[in-house]
């Protein structure tokens, strides 16, 4: 004897649950449907006539919700249209042409079935079942094709088989013919940054999802321009690329949340011609766990889990994103960190608070936090100072060279203190904010050396210097709008009196503002 | 056959380079029903036209056991081997 037909609950339109099988004396008549099929809206007053006939119970599950209002609608249908938008129930009955009519007893045992329309056919099958439903047969055509199943859409039919077998990969897959190359491919779909990405093959991205406890349908954010859902699969597969491995994936995943924060703006950063880029700065154990260079050249390359996650980030922007150069990615001159820039604080090495803490986070959490910038790290070059208060002076003008000299009052911008440098620092037990009173106070200038003259434009305009009365002319404006908006953090190795200044771009509600994430499992 | 994952949000779809176009059509034609009805009523006049226009070309007919799938990978490889254009009639 054959398997009974497979059994499924579904509501009708009304929000009315219908079961299947349906034990009663009268067989039930299952008829799967998709709105804009002909053959099935030929069908819909025949079923209607079933069930108006009383002979049979009739079920029509429709494979999209509209759909199915736009049927009963067009139609007058009283008979109940069932939702099966997730097409679940057409893919277990493995529906491949639509109208499939099935007759079950009370069972659910198939007793006969109809696909498509052949007027002959469906005389028969209502003679046999539905003697009682009044229908002019002659009018009808004699024969007309069914139509595709929603179920037989190539992308579609993948993503119900991966559910109905538990695969936690969704993405739409991509086969790469034996006579191409893999990595033109992946070049000319424009999936990469300009160099080789690895290819994320299912098996790479569920060893990846193997870094998260996370579900991997589970959407982290939507990531502007697009506003597309960045889900754990679609931030695994861009974190493959990337070369990250699977315990990279929690940071991954926080650098995402934190660029895709409104108060971050990564549309903005993306879009400014100025050339923003985020720069990550990783805190906390997960630091070690995962192997990060927070010493020698913790800003450059050699470190896979630094130049890979900050990576990561870069290309689930542009993939996921939509953010592309000559797109909304607008940058006059670009810059390297839009490849990559993220590193850790070496908070072991720092006397001070770390970054993370002062941003309100307990020292045990492992949080990242995203900056925008435009340029860096300029070095600040200082081996001759002795003195806390010259060293921080010799930052202080480093720092006022961004954007340009006399642009004062500026947003964000991140200090990395070297080692030997911090050590010149601490030795007179200055602390980070004496750093930035000391920036602020060195840099504080009258408004009357900002402003542009015959040799040097830029700064302040003329105009707007005149227009003011002499004593706001004197007034001072230190670089920074606030000293909080200098962030500074430890990173480099033992030796070197050389410091590095990331250059913020446009901040506050009109810009970008610094976000941090917990990194969470 | 490699298989990847796309890493986009997946509206857009994914782009193929197309062959390049011949000057002349030479050889043989292969003419593809994909069991769609009267989907060889079309190929039957298109089949016409070509021994009209092109004496010397072959016309090859196939057809694939059922439209709701892809074609099996050994008409594929048949079809390829024995042809160097194909005309396929699609649906509806």
């Amino acid at each position: 004897m054959p398997d009974a037909l497979p059994a499924f609950s579904l509501a009708d339109m009304a929000g009315a649950d219908f079961a299947f099988p349906r034990p009663a004396a009268r067989p039930t008549l299952l008829c799967f449907v998709k709105e804009d099929c002909p053959t099935c809206n030929l069908v819909m007053p025949l079923l209607q006539a079933a069930h108006e006939s009383g002979d049979l119970q009739v079920l029509a599950p429709g494979q999209t919700a509209p759909g199915n209002r736009a049927l009963i609608e067009r139609h007058g249908l009283t008979l109940p249209v069932l939702d099966d938008a997730t097409l679940k129930v057409s893919f277990a009955y493995d529906v491949e042409t639509v109208p499939l009519v099935l007759l079950a007893d009370g069972e659910g045992y198939e007793m006969d079935r109809l696909v498509g329309f052949d007027r002959a056919e469906w005389q028969a099958f209502f003679d046999r079942h539905a003697p009682n439903a009044a229908v002019a047969w002659e009018a009808l055509p004699k024969w007309r094709p069914g139509c595709g199943s929603l179920t037989q859409d190539p992308i579609v039919a993948e993503r119900l088989r991966a559910a109905s077998e538990n695969n936690p990969l969704r993405a739409r897959r991509i086969e790469i013919a034996p006579a191409d190359d893999v990595h033109e491919f992946l070049f000319d779909q424009g999936f990469t940054d300009g160099l080789p990405v690895v290819p994320p093959t299912p098996e790479r991205v569920l060893r990846m999802l193997g870094g998260t406890e996370r579900d991997s349908q589970e959407v982290i954010a939507e990531i502007a321009p697009n506003y597309a859902p960045a889900t754990v699969e679609k931030i695994a597969v861009n974190a493959v690329m990337a070369g990250c491995q699977p315990e990279h994936l929690p940071v991954v995943i926080a650098a995402i949340q934190a660029v895709a924060n409104r108060r971050f703006n990564i549309h903005g950063v993306n879009a400014t011609t100025m050339g923003a880029s985020p720069v990550l700065v990783v805190n906390g154990p997960v630091r070690h766990r995962i192997g990060m260079n927070m010493g020698l050249g913790a800003l450059g390359q050699g470190s896979r889990a630094n130049a890979a996650i900050g990576r990561a980030l870069r290309l689930a922007v542009r993939n996921i994103g939509g953010a592309r150069p000559g797109g909304t990615e607008r940058s006059t001159l670009g810059n390297p960190m839009k490849f990559t820039m993220c590193f850790p604080e070496w908070e072991e090495r720092s006397p001070w608070h770390p970054l993370h803490v002062e941003r309100g986070f307990s020292a045990e959490d492992s949080v990242v936090t995203a900056f925008a910038m435009s340029s860096g790290p300029a070095l600040c070059v200082d081996q001759t100072s002795r003195s806390a208060r010259q060293l921080a002076g010799s930052f202080a003008l480093s720092l006022e060279a961004m954007h340009h000299p006399r642009a004062h009052g500026a947003a964000d911008a991140l200090l990395v203190v070297s080692p030997e440098h911090v050590d010149t620092l601490w030795r007179e037990r200055f602390a980070k904010d004496d750093v930035r009173e000391h920036v602020q106070r060195v840099t504080a200038r009258p408004l009357a050396e900002l402003a542009a003259d015959d040799d040097v434009g830029g700064g302040l305009s003329r105009e707007r210097l005149e227009a003011m009365p002499a004593e706001r002319r004197q007034q001072p404006l230190p670089k920074f709008a606030a000293k909080e908006n200098l962030h500074i953090v430890v990173a480099g190795a033992e030796a070197g009196k050389f410091s590095g200044v990331f250059h913020g771009w446009a901040g506050g509600e009109i810009g970008s503002m610094p976000v941090s994430v917990k990194i969470e499992t | 056959m490699t298989i990847i994952l796309d890493p986009t949000d997946e509206r857009v779809p994914v782009a193929r380079s197309v062959a390049p176009r011949p000057a002349a059509i030479r050889g043989s034609v292969a003419l593809l029903d994909i069991a769609k009805p009267r989907g060889n009523v079309l190929l039957d006049r298109i089949a016409e036209r070509l021994e009209e226009r092109l004496p010397g070309v072959a016309v090859n007919r196939y057809a694939k056991p059922t439209f709701t799938k892809p074609a099996p990978d050994a008409l594929r490889r048949d079809i390829k081997a024995a042809n160097d254009f194909v005309i396929e009639a699609l649906a509806d």
